[in-house]
Protein backbone atom coordinates (compact mmCIF):
# COMPACT_ATOMS: atom_id res chain seq x y z
CA UNK A 1 0.00 0.00 0.00
CA UNK A 2 1.70 3.05 -1.08
CA UNK A 3 2.49 5.59 1.72
CA UNK A 4 0.71 8.84 2.00
CA UNK A 5 3.30 11.18 1.13
CA UNK A 6 4.35 9.50 -1.81
CA UNK A 7 0.62 9.41 -2.79
CA UNK A 8 0.63 12.89 -2.61
CA UNK A 9 3.86 13.34 -4.67
CA UNK A 10 2.01 11.09 -7.49
CA UNK A 11 -0.40 12.89 -7.85
CA UNK A 12 1.04 16.31 -7.76
CA UNK A 13 3.48 14.55 -10.52
CA UNK A 14 0.19 14.03 -12.57
CA UNK A 15 -0.80 17.47 -12.13
CA UNK A 16 2.04 19.15 -12.83
CA UNK A 17 3.16 17.02 -15.93
CA UNK A 18 -0.78 18.24 -17.77
CA UNK A 19 -0.25 22.09 -16.44
CA UNK A 20 2.61 22.20 -17.77
CA UNK A 21 1.66 21.49 -21.12
CA UNK A 22 -1.23 23.32 -21.07
CA UNK A 23 0.41 26.05 -20.28
CA UNK A 24 3.01 25.41 -23.21
CA UNK A 25 6.18 25.16 -20.83
CA UNK A 26 6.84 22.57 -23.60
CA UNK A 27 10.82 22.57 -22.36
CA UNK A 28 10.00 21.30 -18.82
CA UNK A 29 7.92 18.36 -20.04
CA UNK A 30 11.47 15.86 -20.94
CA UNK A 31 12.04 16.95 -17.29
CA UNK A 32 9.22 14.85 -15.86
CA UNK A 33 10.67 11.75 -17.29
CA UNK A 34 14.24 9.56 -16.16
CA UNK A 35 16.57 9.11 -19.36
CA UNK A 36 16.58 6.44 -20.50
CA UNK A 37 12.58 6.75 -20.82
CA UNK A 38 9.97 5.36 -22.40
CA UNK A 39 7.08 7.86 -24.15
CA UNK A 40 4.06 5.90 -26.13
CA UNK A 41 1.18 7.63 -27.64
CA UNK A 42 -0.75 5.03 -29.56
CA UNK A 43 -4.29 4.41 -30.17
CA UNK A 44 -6.38 1.50 -28.66
CA UNK A 45 -6.44 -0.81 -31.19
CA UNK A 46 -2.98 -1.19 -31.83
CA UNK A 47 -2.22 -1.66 -27.72
CA UNK A 48 -4.84 -3.85 -27.72
CA UNK A 49 -4.21 -6.23 -30.22
CA UNK A 50 -0.51 -6.09 -29.24
CA UNK A 51 0.68 -4.54 -32.38
CA UNK A 52 3.87 -2.20 -32.28
CA UNK A 53 3.15 0.91 -33.89
CA UNK A 54 2.40 4.29 -31.96
CA UNK A 55 1.71 7.47 -33.18
CA UNK A 56 4.76 9.10 -31.01
CA UNK A 57 7.15 6.60 -29.77
CA UNK A 58 10.39 7.64 -27.83
CA UNK A 59 12.98 6.14 -25.86
CA UNK A 60 15.17 8.86 -24.22
CA UNK A 61 15.19 12.61 -23.18
CA UNK A 62 16.79 13.73 -26.23
CA UNK A 63 14.11 12.42 -28.30
CA UNK A 64 11.53 13.84 -26.24
CA UNK A 65 13.40 17.54 -26.52
CA UNK A 66 13.23 16.57 -30.55
CA UNK A 67 9.55 16.43 -30.16
CA UNK A 68 10.14 19.73 -28.67
CA UNK A 69 12.30 21.61 -31.27
CA UNK A 70 9.51 20.15 -33.92
CA UNK A 71 6.43 21.49 -31.94
CA UNK A 72 8.04 25.10 -31.84
CA UNK A 73 10.16 25.43 -34.87
CA UNK A 74 9.59 23.08 -37.73
CA UNK A 75 6.12 21.73 -37.77
CA UNK A 76 3.71 23.83 -39.54
CA UNK A 77 0.41 23.65 -37.56
CA UNK A 78 -2.92 25.80 -36.64
CA UNK A 79 -1.92 26.48 -32.78
CA UNK A 80 -4.12 25.31 -30.72
CA UNK A 81 -4.76 25.08 -26.79
CA UNK A 82 -5.00 22.00 -24.88
CA UNK A 83 -6.81 21.20 -21.76
CA UNK A 84 -5.81 17.99 -19.86
CA UNK A 85 -8.76 16.99 -17.57
CA UNK A 86 -7.11 13.86 -15.46
CA UNK A 87 -8.45 11.24 -13.08
CA UNK A 88 -7.08 10.75 -9.88
CA UNK A 89 -4.26 7.82 -10.37
CA UNK A 90 -5.17 4.33 -9.45
CA UNK A 91 -1.93 2.48 -7.88
CA UNK A 92 -1.63 -1.22 -9.49
CA UNK A 93 1.96 -1.58 -7.72
CA UNK A 94 4.61 -0.53 -5.35
CA UNK A 95 7.64 -1.95 -4.78
CA UNK A 96 9.33 0.72 -3.06
CA UNK A 97 11.44 1.94 -5.95
CA UNK A 98 9.43 2.01 -8.83
CA UNK A 99 4.98 2.84 -8.85
CA UNK A 100 3.23 0.90 -11.52
CA UNK A 101 -0.07 3.10 -11.57
CA UNK A 102 -2.88 4.23 -14.39
CA UNK A 103 -4.96 7.26 -14.86
CA UNK A 104 -7.75 8.02 -17.44
CA UNK A 105 -7.52 11.90 -19.18
CA UNK A 106 -9.45 13.60 -21.69
CA UNK A 107 -7.54 16.68 -23.68
CA UNK A 108 -9.71 19.25 -25.55
CA UNK A 109 -8.37 21.05 -28.69
CA UNK A 110 -9.34 24.95 -28.87
CA UNK A 111 -8.32 25.71 -31.93
CA UNK A 112 -8.41 29.75 -32.52
CA UNK A 113 -11.54 31.10 -33.50
CA UNK A 114 -13.00 27.52 -33.10
CA UNK A 115 -14.95 25.90 -30.70
CA UNK A 116 -13.66 23.57 -28.20
CA UNK A 117 -13.71 20.35 -28.97
CA UNK A 118 -12.59 17.00 -27.52
CA UNK A 119 -9.65 15.85 -29.09
CA UNK A 120 -8.14 12.55 -27.62
CA UNK A 121 -9.18 10.94 -24.58
CA UNK A 122 -7.63 7.34 -23.20
CA UNK A 123 -5.58 6.39 -20.45
CA UNK A 124 -2.13 6.81 -18.78
CA UNK A 125 -0.35 3.51 -18.33
CA UNK A 126 2.61 4.69 -16.19
CA UNK A 127 5.67 3.41 -14.55
CA UNK A 128 6.92 5.94 -11.87
CA UNK A 129 10.37 5.74 -10.26
CA UNK A 130 11.70 7.55 -7.09
CA UNK A 131 14.97 9.96 -7.92
CA UNK A 132 17.30 11.71 -6.29
CA UNK A 133 15.16 14.78 -7.88
CA UNK A 134 11.65 13.43 -6.92
CA UNK A 135 9.14 11.10 -8.67
CA UNK A 136 9.64 10.66 -12.42
CA UNK A 137 7.88 8.95 -15.04
CA UNK A 138 10.76 6.61 -16.23
CA UNK A 139 7.67 4.79 -18.62
CA UNK A 140 4.26 6.81 -19.91
CA UNK A 141 2.05 5.39 -22.31
CA UNK A 142 -0.75 7.30 -23.39
CA UNK A 143 -3.32 4.57 -24.76
CA UNK A 144 -5.95 7.02 -26.83
CA UNK A 145 -9.81 5.87 -27.10
CA UNK A 146 -9.96 8.82 -29.78
CA UNK A 147 -8.69 6.16 -32.70
CA UNK A 148 -9.81 8.68 -35.03
CA UNK A 149 -7.71 11.45 -35.02
CA UNK A 150 -8.89 15.26 -35.54
CA UNK A 151 -6.66 16.27 -38.33
CA UNK A 152 -3.03 16.17 -36.25
CA UNK A 153 -1.69 15.77 -32.92
CA UNK A 154 1.12 18.71 -32.53
CA UNK A 155 1.74 18.42 -28.85
CA UNK A 156 2.20 15.93 -26.31
CA UNK A 157 -0.89 14.18 -24.62
CA UNK B 1 -43.51 45.34 -64.68
CA UNK B 2 -40.38 47.97 -64.52
CA UNK B 3 -38.51 47.42 -60.72
CA UNK B 4 -40.27 44.14 -59.66
CA UNK B 5 -38.31 42.02 -57.55
CA UNK B 6 -39.10 38.93 -60.45
CA UNK B 7 -37.97 40.97 -63.20
CA UNK B 8 -34.26 40.72 -61.80
CA UNK B 9 -32.22 37.63 -63.82
CA UNK B 10 -31.05 35.29 -61.52
CA UNK B 11 -27.73 35.86 -60.26
CA UNK B 12 -25.55 33.32 -62.73
CA UNK B 13 -23.75 30.62 -60.28
CA UNK B 14 -20.48 30.56 -63.11
CA UNK B 15 -19.42 27.20 -61.59
CA UNK B 16 -23.00 25.83 -62.29
CA UNK B 17 -22.88 27.45 -66.12
CA UNK B 18 -18.83 26.20 -66.79
CA UNK B 19 -17.45 24.12 -63.65
CA UNK B 20 -14.35 24.28 -65.59
CA UNK B 21 -13.51 26.51 -67.71
CA UNK B 22 -11.43 26.12 -71.47
CA UNK B 23 -9.45 22.57 -71.58
CA UNK B 24 -6.30 23.04 -70.07
CA UNK B 25 -5.51 21.56 -66.11
CA UNK B 26 -3.33 23.81 -65.20
CA UNK B 27 -6.09 26.01 -63.24
CA UNK B 28 -8.15 23.52 -61.52
CA UNK B 29 -11.74 25.54 -60.28
CA UNK B 30 -12.24 25.69 -56.56
CA UNK B 31 -15.72 24.16 -57.39
CA UNK B 32 -14.15 20.53 -57.92
CA UNK B 33 -13.29 20.65 -53.80
CA UNK B 34 -16.04 22.11 -53.01
CA UNK B 35 -19.33 21.20 -54.59
CA UNK B 36 -21.92 18.43 -53.51
CA UNK B 37 -23.20 17.68 -56.87
CA UNK B 38 -19.51 17.09 -58.21
CA UNK B 39 -18.75 15.18 -54.80
CA UNK B 40 -21.54 12.54 -55.71
CA UNK B 41 -20.42 12.66 -59.11
CA UNK B 42 -17.04 11.55 -58.59
CA UNK B 43 -17.83 9.00 -56.08
CA UNK B 44 -20.00 7.13 -59.03
CA UNK B 45 -17.37 7.38 -61.96
CA UNK B 46 -14.41 6.93 -59.81
CA UNK B 47 -15.02 4.35 -56.50
CA UNK B 48 -18.13 2.53 -57.49
CA UNK B 49 -17.50 2.57 -61.76
CA UNK B 50 -14.39 1.09 -63.48
CA UNK B 51 -11.56 1.56 -61.05
CA UNK B 52 -10.12 -0.63 -58.08
CA UNK B 53 -10.11 0.73 -54.67
CA UNK B 54 -7.85 -0.41 -52.04
CA UNK B 55 -9.22 -3.02 -49.23
CA UNK B 56 -6.53 -4.26 -47.50
CA UNK B 57 -3.27 -6.28 -46.91
CA UNK B 58 -3.38 -10.41 -46.68
CA UNK B 59 -1.65 -10.15 -43.51
CA UNK B 60 -4.51 -8.58 -42.21
CA UNK B 61 -6.61 -11.07 -42.55
CA UNK B 62 -4.15 -14.32 -42.38
CA UNK B 63 -6.61 -17.23 -41.13
CA UNK B 64 -9.87 -18.56 -41.94
CA UNK B 65 -12.48 -16.54 -40.90
CA UNK B 66 -10.41 -13.23 -40.68
CA UNK B 67 -12.84 -10.22 -41.98
CA UNK B 68 -11.91 -6.63 -41.96
CA UNK B 69 -14.79 -3.97 -42.31
CA UNK B 70 -13.26 -0.96 -44.74
CA UNK B 71 -14.58 1.90 -47.18
CA UNK B 72 -14.77 2.07 -50.57
CA UNK B 73 -15.90 5.76 -51.68
CA UNK B 74 -18.64 6.15 -48.75
CA UNK B 75 -19.49 2.50 -48.56
CA UNK B 76 -19.14 -0.07 -45.90
CA UNK B 77 -17.68 -3.32 -47.47
CA UNK B 78 -15.87 -6.37 -45.51
CA UNK B 79 -12.75 -8.30 -46.82
CA UNK B 80 -13.03 -11.60 -45.49
CA UNK B 81 -10.80 -14.78 -45.86
CA UNK B 82 -13.00 -18.16 -46.46
CA UNK B 83 -11.91 -21.25 -45.01
CA UNK B 84 -10.42 -22.54 -48.27
CA UNK B 85 -8.57 -19.38 -48.43
CA UNK B 86 -9.81 -17.63 -51.16
CA UNK B 87 -10.73 -13.87 -49.87
CA UNK B 88 -14.38 -11.90 -50.78
CA UNK B 89 -15.61 -8.86 -50.51
CA UNK B 90 -19.20 -7.97 -49.93
CA UNK B 91 -21.24 -5.17 -49.29
CA UNK B 92 -21.79 -4.59 -45.36
CA UNK B 93 -25.58 -4.20 -46.29
CA UNK B 94 -27.92 -6.89 -44.99
CA UNK B 95 -30.12 -8.24 -48.37
CA UNK B 96 -33.28 -8.10 -46.00
CA UNK B 97 -33.75 -5.04 -45.11
CA UNK B 98 -30.53 -3.13 -45.00
CA UNK B 99 -29.25 -3.08 -41.81
CA UNK B 100 -25.14 -2.45 -42.50
CA UNK B 101 -24.85 -5.69 -40.06
CA UNK B 102 -20.79 -6.21 -39.40
CA UNK B 103 -20.51 -3.99 -36.68
CA UNK B 104 -16.74 -4.71 -36.01
CA UNK B 105 -13.41 -3.43 -37.72
CA UNK B 106 -11.63 -7.23 -37.47
CA UNK B 107 -12.91 -10.09 -35.91
CA UNK B 108 -13.09 -13.89 -36.82
CA UNK B 109 -16.52 -15.49 -38.03
CA UNK B 110 -17.68 -18.47 -39.51
CA UNK B 111 -20.36 -16.47 -40.83
CA UNK B 112 -22.02 -13.21 -41.33
CA UNK B 113 -25.37 -13.25 -39.07
CA UNK B 114 -27.23 -9.89 -39.29
CA UNK B 115 -28.41 -9.07 -35.85
CA UNK B 116 -32.07 -8.14 -36.71
CA UNK B 117 -33.42 -11.48 -37.97
CA UNK B 118 -30.47 -13.51 -38.34
CA UNK B 119 -30.37 -14.19 -41.70
CA UNK B 120 -26.88 -16.00 -42.01
CA UNK B 121 -24.79 -15.44 -45.15
CA UNK B 122 -21.77 -17.68 -46.24
CA UNK B 123 -18.37 -15.35 -45.75
CA UNK B 124 -18.81 -14.97 -49.88
CA UNK B 125 -21.73 -13.44 -49.35
CA UNK B 126 -24.32 -16.34 -50.19
CA UNK B 127 -27.90 -16.13 -48.19
CA UNK B 128 -27.65 -19.22 -45.86
CA UNK B 129 -30.18 -19.24 -43.69
CA UNK B 130 -33.48 -17.16 -43.20
CA UNK B 131 -35.45 -17.85 -40.21
CA UNK B 132 -38.74 -18.72 -40.36
CA UNK B 133 -38.16 -19.02 -44.25
CA UNK B 134 -41.38 -21.84 -43.97
CA UNK B 135 -43.55 -20.41 -42.12
CA UNK B 136 -44.36 -21.85 -38.65
CA UNK B 137 -46.94 -25.37 -38.11
CA UNK B 138 -49.96 -23.74 -35.44
CA UNK B 139 -52.52 -26.36 -35.03
CA UNK B 140 -51.84 -28.30 -38.24
CA UNK B 141 -51.35 -25.73 -40.09
CA UNK B 142 -48.06 -23.71 -41.59
CA UNK B 143 -48.09 -19.69 -41.32
CA UNK B 144 -46.85 -17.01 -42.92
CA UNK B 145 -43.14 -18.26 -44.03
CA UNK B 146 -41.19 -16.45 -47.19
CA UNK B 147 -43.77 -16.51 -50.32
CA UNK B 148 -43.58 -19.59 -52.80
CA UNK B 149 -41.57 -18.05 -55.58
CA UNK B 150 -38.56 -16.91 -52.84
CA UNK B 151 -35.00 -18.25 -53.56
CA UNK B 152 -31.69 -17.73 -51.15
CA UNK B 153 -29.75 -17.53 -54.52
CA UNK B 154 -31.42 -13.81 -55.09
CA UNK B 155 -30.86 -12.52 -51.62
CA UNK B 156 -27.27 -12.99 -50.89
CA UNK B 157 -25.01 -9.95 -49.83
CA UNK B 158 -23.71 -7.84 -53.00
CA UNK B 159 -20.17 -9.54 -53.88
CA UNK B 160 -17.76 -6.92 -55.49
CA UNK B 161 -14.98 -8.18 -58.08
CA UNK B 162 -11.72 -8.69 -56.04
CA UNK B 163 -7.90 -9.11 -57.04
CA UNK B 164 -4.89 -9.69 -54.96
CA UNK B 165 -1.28 -8.73 -55.91
CA UNK B 166 1.76 -9.81 -53.60
CA UNK B 167 -0.46 -9.47 -50.64
CA UNK B 168 -2.23 -5.93 -51.43
CA UNK B 169 -6.38 -6.81 -51.89
CA UNK B 170 -8.48 -4.44 -54.30
CA UNK B 171 -11.86 -3.67 -54.81
CA UNK B 172 -14.69 -3.04 -57.23
CA UNK B 173 -18.19 -2.60 -57.13
CA UNK B 174 -17.46 -2.61 -60.89
CA UNK B 175 -17.10 -6.26 -61.96
CA UNK B 176 -16.36 -5.25 -65.59
CA UNK B 177 -13.29 -3.28 -63.96
CA UNK B 178 -10.18 -4.09 -66.46
CA UNK B 179 -7.14 -6.60 -64.83
CA UNK B 180 -4.68 -4.59 -62.16
CA UNK B 181 -1.67 -5.55 -64.01
CA UNK B 182 -3.44 -3.30 -66.84
CA UNK B 183 -5.41 -0.74 -64.57
CA UNK B 184 -1.79 -0.19 -63.30
CA UNK B 185 -0.02 0.01 -66.08
CA UNK B 186 3.67 -1.59 -66.82
CA UNK B 187 5.21 1.79 -65.18
CA UNK B 188 3.56 1.60 -61.64
CA UNK B 189 3.52 -1.61 -61.38
CA UNK B 190 7.13 -1.92 -61.66
CA UNK B 191 7.37 -0.02 -58.43
CA UNK B 192 5.01 -1.39 -57.15
CA UNK B 193 6.38 -4.84 -57.21
CA UNK B 194 9.68 -3.59 -55.75
CA UNK B 195 7.70 -2.68 -52.57
CA UNK B 196 5.07 -5.80 -52.95
CA UNK B 197 7.45 -8.62 -54.22
CA UNK B 198 5.60 -11.76 -53.13
CA UNK B 199 7.74 -11.46 -49.33
CA UNK B 200 5.01 -11.85 -46.52
CA UNK B 201 4.33 -8.84 -44.80
CA UNK B 202 3.49 -8.08 -41.64
CA UNK B 203 1.49 -5.29 -39.76
CA UNK B 204 3.15 -3.32 -37.59
CA UNK B 205 -0.48 -1.28 -36.56
CA UNK B 206 -2.66 1.54 -37.47
CA UNK B 207 -3.27 5.37 -36.98
CA UNK B 208 -6.14 7.20 -38.29
CA UNK B 209 -7.16 10.93 -39.41
CA UNK B 210 -10.40 12.62 -40.21
CA UNK B 211 -8.68 15.35 -42.53
CA UNK B 212 -11.06 18.62 -43.20
CA UNK B 213 -9.92 18.70 -47.13
CA UNK B 214 -11.54 17.60 -50.17
CA UNK B 215 -10.38 13.63 -50.96
CA UNK B 216 -8.58 15.03 -54.10
CA UNK B 217 -5.94 17.01 -52.15
CA UNK B 218 -4.13 13.97 -50.74
CA UNK B 219 -3.80 12.47 -53.97
CA UNK B 220 -2.75 16.05 -54.61
CA UNK B 221 -0.47 15.91 -51.77
CA UNK B 222 1.47 12.99 -52.54
CA UNK B 223 1.63 14.13 -56.68
CA UNK B 224 3.34 17.21 -55.12
CA UNK B 225 6.96 16.74 -55.12
CA UNK B 226 6.99 20.80 -55.32
CA UNK B 227 6.42 20.92 -51.57
CA UNK B 228 7.70 18.65 -49.32
CA UNK B 229 11.45 20.36 -49.80
CA UNK B 230 9.98 23.47 -48.42
CA UNK B 231 7.05 22.69 -46.28
CA UNK B 232 8.34 19.48 -44.84
CA UNK B 233 11.84 21.27 -42.36
CA UNK B 234 12.97 17.33 -41.34
CA UNK B 235 13.24 16.55 -45.14
CA UNK B 236 15.18 19.59 -46.62
CA UNK B 237 16.90 19.56 -43.37
CA UNK B 238 18.55 15.54 -43.38
CA UNK B 239 17.92 15.24 -46.80
CA UNK B 240 15.12 13.16 -47.36
CA UNK B 241 13.63 15.19 -50.10
CA UNK B 242 14.85 18.19 -51.74
CA UNK B 243 15.10 19.65 -55.53
CA UNK B 244 18.91 18.85 -55.59
CA UNK B 245 18.88 15.23 -55.65
CA UNK B 246 18.53 12.64 -58.18
CA UNK B 247 14.91 12.21 -59.34
CA UNK B 248 12.20 10.71 -61.36
CA UNK B 249 8.69 11.16 -61.54
CA UNK B 250 6.48 9.05 -63.55
CA UNK B 251 2.77 8.50 -64.61
CA UNK B 252 1.06 5.44 -65.93
CA UNK B 253 -0.64 6.26 -69.70
CA UNK B 254 -3.72 7.86 -68.00
CA UNK B 255 -2.05 10.44 -65.77
CA UNK B 256 -3.79 9.15 -62.94
CA UNK B 257 -1.32 6.90 -60.89
CA UNK B 258 1.93 8.43 -59.77
CA UNK B 259 5.40 7.22 -58.94
CA UNK B 260 7.94 9.87 -57.18
CA UNK B 261 10.97 8.52 -56.98
CA UNK B 262 13.79 9.82 -55.31
CA UNK B 263 17.28 9.11 -53.90
CA UNK B 264 18.77 10.56 -50.68
CA UNK B 265 21.34 12.90 -50.77
CA UNK B 266 23.14 14.65 -48.13
CA UNK B 267 21.31 17.57 -47.08
CA UNK B 268 22.50 20.85 -45.31
CA UNK B 269 22.36 24.22 -47.10
CA UNK B 270 22.71 24.49 -50.75
CA UNK B 271 21.26 26.59 -53.64
CA UNK B 272 17.59 24.68 -52.88
CA UNK B 273 17.42 25.92 -49.34
CA UNK B 274 18.20 29.77 -49.96
CA UNK B 275 15.76 32.11 -48.93
CA UNK B 276 13.51 29.05 -47.70
CA UNK B 277 12.28 29.66 -43.83
CA UNK B 278 11.07 26.28 -43.45
CA UNK B 279 15.60 25.46 -43.42
CA UNK B 280 17.02 25.11 -40.57
CA UNK B 281 20.81 25.58 -40.85
CA UNK B 282 21.36 24.35 -37.15
CA UNK B 283 19.47 22.13 -36.55
CA UNK B 284 20.69 19.25 -34.66
CA UNK B 285 18.65 16.04 -33.24
CA UNK B 286 19.48 15.04 -29.67
CA UNK B 287 18.63 11.43 -30.45
CA UNK B 288 19.45 10.65 -34.13
CA UNK B 289 17.87 6.64 -33.86
CA UNK B 290 14.96 8.35 -35.23
CA UNK B 291 16.77 8.52 -38.65
CA UNK B 292 19.03 5.44 -38.22
CA UNK B 293 18.54 5.04 -41.97
CA UNK B 294 19.68 1.51 -43.39
CA UNK B 295 19.06 0.47 -47.29
CA UNK B 296 17.40 -2.23 -48.01
CA UNK B 297 18.84 -4.27 -50.96
CA UNK B 298 15.67 -4.30 -52.33
CA UNK B 299 15.61 -0.41 -52.96
CA UNK B 300 17.64 -1.27 -56.08
CA UNK B 301 18.91 2.79 -55.63
CA UNK B 302 15.69 5.37 -55.13
CA UNK B 303 15.76 5.84 -51.43
CA UNK B 304 12.31 7.15 -51.64
CA UNK B 305 9.76 5.94 -53.50
CA UNK B 306 6.01 7.83 -53.35
CA UNK B 307 3.02 6.19 -55.30
CA UNK B 308 -0.43 7.36 -56.03
CA UNK B 309 -2.87 4.71 -57.05
CA UNK B 310 -6.35 6.52 -57.94
CA UNK B 311 -8.29 7.38 -56.17
CA UNK B 312 -7.83 5.62 -53.37
CA UNK B 313 -4.31 4.46 -51.54
CA UNK B 314 -0.86 6.05 -51.19
CA UNK B 315 1.75 3.60 -51.09
CA UNK B 316 4.76 4.96 -48.89
CA UNK B 317 8.49 3.48 -48.92
CA UNK B 318 10.53 6.77 -47.41
CA UNK B 319 13.88 5.12 -46.15
CA UNK B 320 12.93 2.48 -43.80
CA UNK B 321 9.06 3.20 -43.14
CA UNK B 322 6.47 1.71 -45.21
CA UNK B 323 2.60 1.91 -44.89
CA UNK B 324 -0.66 1.94 -47.14
CA UNK B 325 -2.45 5.08 -46.89
CA UNK B 326 -5.92 4.65 -47.50
CA UNK B 327 -8.26 7.68 -49.03
CA UNK B 328 -11.80 7.27 -47.72
CA UNK B 329 -14.16 9.97 -48.47
CA UNK B 330 -16.47 11.24 -46.09
CA UNK B 331 -18.56 14.45 -48.37
CA UNK B 332 -16.42 17.15 -50.30
CA UNK B 333 -15.02 18.70 -47.25
CA UNK B 334 -13.37 15.65 -45.87
CA UNK B 335 -11.73 12.43 -45.88
CA UNK B 336 -10.97 9.62 -43.07
CA UNK B 337 -7.11 8.89 -43.64
CA UNK B 338 -5.94 5.08 -42.99
CA UNK B 339 -2.26 4.43 -42.69
CA UNK B 340 -1.10 0.34 -42.25
CA UNK B 341 1.89 0.27 -40.99
CA UNK B 342 3.72 -2.74 -42.12
CA UNK B 343 7.29 -4.53 -42.62
CA UNK B 344 8.55 -8.07 -43.82
CA UNK B 345 7.59 -11.05 -41.67
CA UNK B 346 11.13 -11.88 -42.10
CA UNK B 347 12.66 -8.73 -41.11
CA UNK B 348 14.92 -9.14 -38.05
CA UNK B 349 13.98 -7.15 -34.79
CA UNK B 350 16.71 -4.70 -35.52
CA UNK B 351 15.16 -3.84 -38.45
CA UNK B 352 11.38 -3.68 -37.49
CA UNK B 353 12.71 -1.84 -34.15
CA UNK B 354 14.28 1.00 -37.06
CA UNK B 355 10.84 1.11 -38.90
CA UNK B 356 9.10 1.57 -35.49
CA UNK B 357 11.31 4.67 -34.95
CA UNK B 358 11.10 6.28 -38.20
CA UNK B 359 7.55 5.94 -38.21
CA UNK B 360 7.78 9.25 -35.77
CA UNK B 361 7.72 10.84 -39.10
CA UNK B 362 4.47 9.87 -40.18
CA UNK B 363 0.67 9.82 -39.44
CA UNK B 364 -1.38 12.33 -37.58
CA UNK B 365 1.55 13.44 -35.44
CA UNK B 366 4.22 12.34 -37.93
CA UNK B 367 7.11 15.34 -38.03
CA UNK B 368 7.13 15.46 -41.82
CA UNK B 369 3.03 13.90 -41.93
CA UNK B 370 1.16 16.44 -39.61
CA UNK B 371 2.12 19.05 -41.49
CA UNK B 372 0.30 17.92 -44.89
CA UNK B 373 -3.45 16.93 -42.84
CA UNK B 374 -2.99 20.72 -41.49
CA UNK B 375 -2.16 22.37 -44.81
CA UNK B 376 -5.23 20.54 -46.50
CA UNK B 377 -7.43 22.04 -44.28
CA UNK B 378 -5.88 25.08 -44.83
CA UNK B 379 -6.52 24.90 -48.73
CA UNK B 380 -10.18 23.68 -48.09
CA UNK B 381 -11.04 26.86 -46.05
CA UNK B 382 -8.99 28.91 -49.14
CA UNK B 383 -11.10 27.17 -51.61
CA UNK B 384 -14.55 27.49 -49.98
CA UNK B 385 -14.52 31.58 -49.45
CA UNK B 386 -13.69 31.39 -53.16
CA UNK B 387 -16.28 29.74 -54.98
CA UNK B 388 -15.47 31.10 -58.76
CA UNK B 389 -11.97 30.81 -58.05
CA UNK B 390 -9.42 28.69 -59.69
CA UNK B 391 -6.33 26.80 -58.38
CA UNK B 392 -3.09 27.63 -60.19
CA UNK B 393 -0.93 25.03 -60.62
CA UNK B 394 1.78 25.82 -63.43
CA UNK B 395 5.10 24.91 -61.67
CA UNK B 396 7.05 23.22 -64.94
CA UNK B 397 4.61 24.18 -67.21
CA UNK B 398 1.00 23.87 -67.96
CA UNK B 399 1.49 20.53 -70.18
CA UNK B 400 1.70 16.71 -69.09
CA UNK B 401 4.21 14.15 -69.24
CA UNK B 402 4.29 10.45 -68.04
CA UNK B 403 7.72 10.73 -67.31
CA UNK B 404 9.82 13.90 -65.90
CA UNK B 405 13.18 13.64 -65.40
CA UNK B 406 13.28 16.30 -62.20
CA UNK B 407 10.70 17.22 -59.11
CA UNK B 408 10.31 21.22 -59.77
CA UNK B 409 6.99 20.24 -61.59
CA UNK B 410 3.30 20.26 -60.59
CA UNK B 411 3.01 17.92 -63.97
CA UNK B 412 1.24 15.15 -62.18
CA UNK B 413 -1.16 17.32 -60.33
CA UNK B 414 -2.14 18.24 -63.86
CA UNK B 415 -2.06 14.73 -65.00
CA UNK B 416 -4.46 13.28 -62.64
CA UNK B 417 -6.96 16.30 -63.28
CA UNK B 418 -6.80 15.45 -67.42
CA UNK B 419 -7.80 12.03 -66.46
CA UNK B 420 -10.45 13.37 -63.80
CA UNK B 421 -12.14 15.79 -66.74
CA UNK B 422 -11.93 12.80 -69.02
CA UNK B 423 -14.10 11.03 -67.13
CA UNK B 424 -15.82 13.44 -65.35
CA UNK B 425 -17.07 15.65 -68.41
CA UNK B 426 -17.81 12.00 -70.82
Amino acid sequence: MIDLATWRDLVTLYQAYSMALDSRDYARWPQFFTDPCVYKLQPRENFDRGLPLATMAFESRGMLEDRVYGITETLAHDPYYQRHVVGIPIVRSDDGEAIEAEASYAVFRTRQNELSEVFNVGRYIDTVRRTPDGLRFASRICVFDSELVPTSIIYPI
Amino acid sequence: MAGSVADVAPVQDACAAAPWPGDGVHRIPYAAYTRRDIYEEELSRLFYRGHWCYVGLEAEIPNAGDFKRTAIGERSVVMARDRDGAIHVVENVCAHRGVAFCRQNFGNRGEFTCPYHQWTYALDGRLLGVPLMRGVKSDGVVQGGMPQGFKREDHGLRRLAVTARNGVVFASFDTAVEPLENYLGPDVLRYFDRVFDGRRLAVLGYSRQRIGGNWKLMQENIKDPYHPGLLHTWFVTFGLWRADQKSELITDAHGRHACMVSRRNEGGSGAVTQGVSSFKANMALHDDRVLDVVAEPWWNGPTVVMTTIFPSVIIQQQVNSLSTRHIQPRGPDAFDFVWTHFGFADDTPEMQRRRLRQANLFGPAGYVSADDGEVIEFSQQGARQRPGGASVAELGGTGTATHTGHTVTETLIRSMYAYWRRVMEA
